[in-house]
């Protein structure tokens, strides 16, 4: 019990940022026309990769030696910038068929 | 440079990302500002990223292979990233955001894994730490191998496969997972060995969880994956205390879980539904199926032309067929065509037709289809009964009336587009093949509807030549 506590009152900025950015999610997107749901996905794809800052720490911290986390790092980042590169490029590539042509 | 000078930048630049983050979501969910919302957001990450590399430790020359092998990683995931992203075609975008997908969630579960074996190593082993890495790496590796399911069944190179007792086994593996998650939370002692049978049960897990869903309702649940590696992304800001990963991944779990149910409103079924459901299956064809014999009448392109060109009203239905076909620009041209006749022509476009809600606009935007052309389900059947010719194109189960008058039908209360309230259906169609959910429908059997048999994209063609004959 104690732990818990304590693991609720250290973190309870966090805690309280979770609860708001949840309500702030929900209402961002509750008005999105059907028509946008799958370049929404897309780019909310993208978004969730900032994991990749994570790896990006790993390798960091990583002290030289340390190949185990060196390679998974590496690993990790290359996974991440998949997610984020790729993710931004497909929207982009969904929404450019959105854009106005000029006849 | 000062350390609290280069830690200040570095919150400044997490908090721009944040906000890139919030109004580029905010942007995507209006068709003129999408693409800047998009770019907007992409610029936030890149920010975030350099500025994580130049100002979160400070640049030391012992770290020489840490920070090439970070460049090296970027690089090679820009390039493949790239590559894949502009070379999918716009029809199997749908597996493509999926395997995007999985590639986060991955590397949520790796960034885990580390930090496990990093706790092991510093001894100082905290209860609070252990959970989020426990649970970052369980939804993490879920998501990875679910999504990477997904986009193998998108692909076609997975079938849709179902355990006998399937479910069971699936609620084994979740109550093991947790069971297992809970045991090294609080557990004296740590092994690696642990984690990485929670990583095998995990992935396990998450294959069997996509496995017997069916290809039509894989859009909901590349959404709820997508929402999950959000969460995953948000479990390793906790562990970092970094704000960026934190709301980034926040957002992203709570809008893709509300996308996700909008999905599953739009095709009338709850979650649940979906996930325990096992959609498509194909079962419950064979019950209560005779009444279907009736008789199929073809009509030849040049009657269906004629049908068309002196219509004051035509409605267009495309589905997954127009896409494989690729059939949206002939589509289009026959559009123009019929225009110059004064026929009236809209797209009545079903929320999940094709392969993922919006793809159709997507497809059709491509083609230049003007905007306003297009119209949701409901203006689609408010406008339905004064329409004189509806041309459904490669499109099965989103106007199959089974959904409305047989409850035995898997597709029962899903919303469809009315098409008999119309005066004439014409169905293109390459065979006479069931559509995505694997079930008859009695629509090609109506009184009023014509079949017209053949790849979509000939087929149009045919009728874009019989009309301008006329």
């Amino acid at each position: 019990m104690e732990s818990i506590l304590s693991l609720f009152y250290e973190n309870r900025e966090f805690i309280f940022l979770i609860i708001v950015s949840i309500f702030l999610g929900i209402e961002v997107i509750s008005n999105v026309p059907a028509v946008l749901h799958t370049p929404l996905m897309s780019g909310a794809n993208a978004i969730h990769g900032v994991v990749i800052i994570g790896s990006i720490i790993i390798m960091l911290e990583a002290s030289p030696d340390n190949y185990f986390a060196l390679i998974m790092g590496f690993l990790a980042v290359v996974l991440g910038t998949l997610n984020v590169v790729g993710g931004f490029v497909v929207t982009n590539r969904m929404l450019e068929m959105f854009k106005k042509k000029d006849k | 440079m000062s350390t609290l000078l280069g830690l200040s930048i570095l919150e400044l630049c997490y908090i721009a990302a944040s906000i890139t983050f919030i109004v580029g979501l905010k942007m995507l969910s209006s068709p003129d500002k999408a693409r800047k919302g998009n770019l907007m957001a992409a610029y936030g990450m890149g920010i975030a990223i350099i500025a994580t590399i130049l100002f979160k430790e400070e640049l030391s020359a012992d770290k020489w292979l840490n920070y090439s092998l970070i460049l090296a990683g970027l690089v090679v995931g820009t390039i493949i990233g790239t590559r894949m992203a502009l070379k999918v075609k716009m029809t199997a975008m749908p597996q493509m955001v999926s395997f995007f997908n999985g590639m986060g969630g991955a590397c949520a579960a790796v960034i885990s894994l580390v930090e496990f074996d990093h706790l092991l190593h510093s001894g100082e082993v905290e209860m609070g730490m252990l959970i989020v890495i426990i649970l970052g790496l369980i939804i993490g590796s879920v998501s990875f191998s679910g999504s990477i399911i997904a986009y193998g069944k998108l692909e076609g190179k997975i079938g849709d496969k179902a355990l006998p007792a399937g479910q069971i086994i699936n609620i084994i593996l979740l109550v093991v997972m947790l069971a297992l998650g809970v045991f090294i939370a609080i557990a004296d002692t740590q092994q690696a060995l642990y984690i990485y049978v929670l990583l095998g049960v995990s992935l396990l897990y998450g294959i069997l969880f996509v496995m017997p869903i069916g290809g039509a309702d894989m859009p909901v649940v590349i959404s709820l994956l997508n929402s999950f590696t959000g969460m995953a992304a948000a479990f390793g800001g906790f562990l970092y205390g970094n704000q960026a990963m934190l709301t980034g991944g926040i957002l992203v779990g709570s809008a893709g879980t509300i996308l996700t149910v909008l999905m599953c409103t739009a095709m009338n079924r709850s979650l649940t539904n979906v996930i325990i459901g096992s959609f498509g299956g194909g079962g419950t064809t064979e019950e209560g199926r005779e009444g279907l014999q009736g008789s199929i009448k073809e009509i030849t392109a040049t009657d269906a032309a004629i049908l068309l060109a002196y219509a004051k009203k035509v409605s267009v239905v495309p589905g997954y067929g127009l896409a494989v076909a690729q059939a949206q620009h002939t589509v289009h041209n026959l559009e123009k065509l019929l225009d110059d006749k004064g026929v009236e022509l809209n797209y009545a476009i079903h929320p999940v037709a094709g392969r993922m809600p919006g793809h159709m606009n997507v497809l059709l935007a491509e083609a230049d289809v003007p905007y306003p052309k297009l119209q949701e389900m409901e203006d689609a059947n408010d406008d339905m009964s004064s329409t004189d010719v509806v041309l459904v194109i490669g499109a099965n189960d989103v106007v199959n009336p089974a959904a409305e008058n047989d409850p035995s039908s898997p597709i029962y209360g899903m919303p469809i587009i009315n098409v008999l309230d119309a005066k004439n259906v014409i169905v293109m169609k390459r065979s006479m093949g069931k559509g995505y959910a694997g079930i008859e429908n009695e629509l090609f059997f109506h009184d009023k509807n014509r079949m017209l048999f053949g790849d979509a994209k000939d087929s149009l063609e045919k009728l874009i030549s019989e009309v301008k004959n006329l």
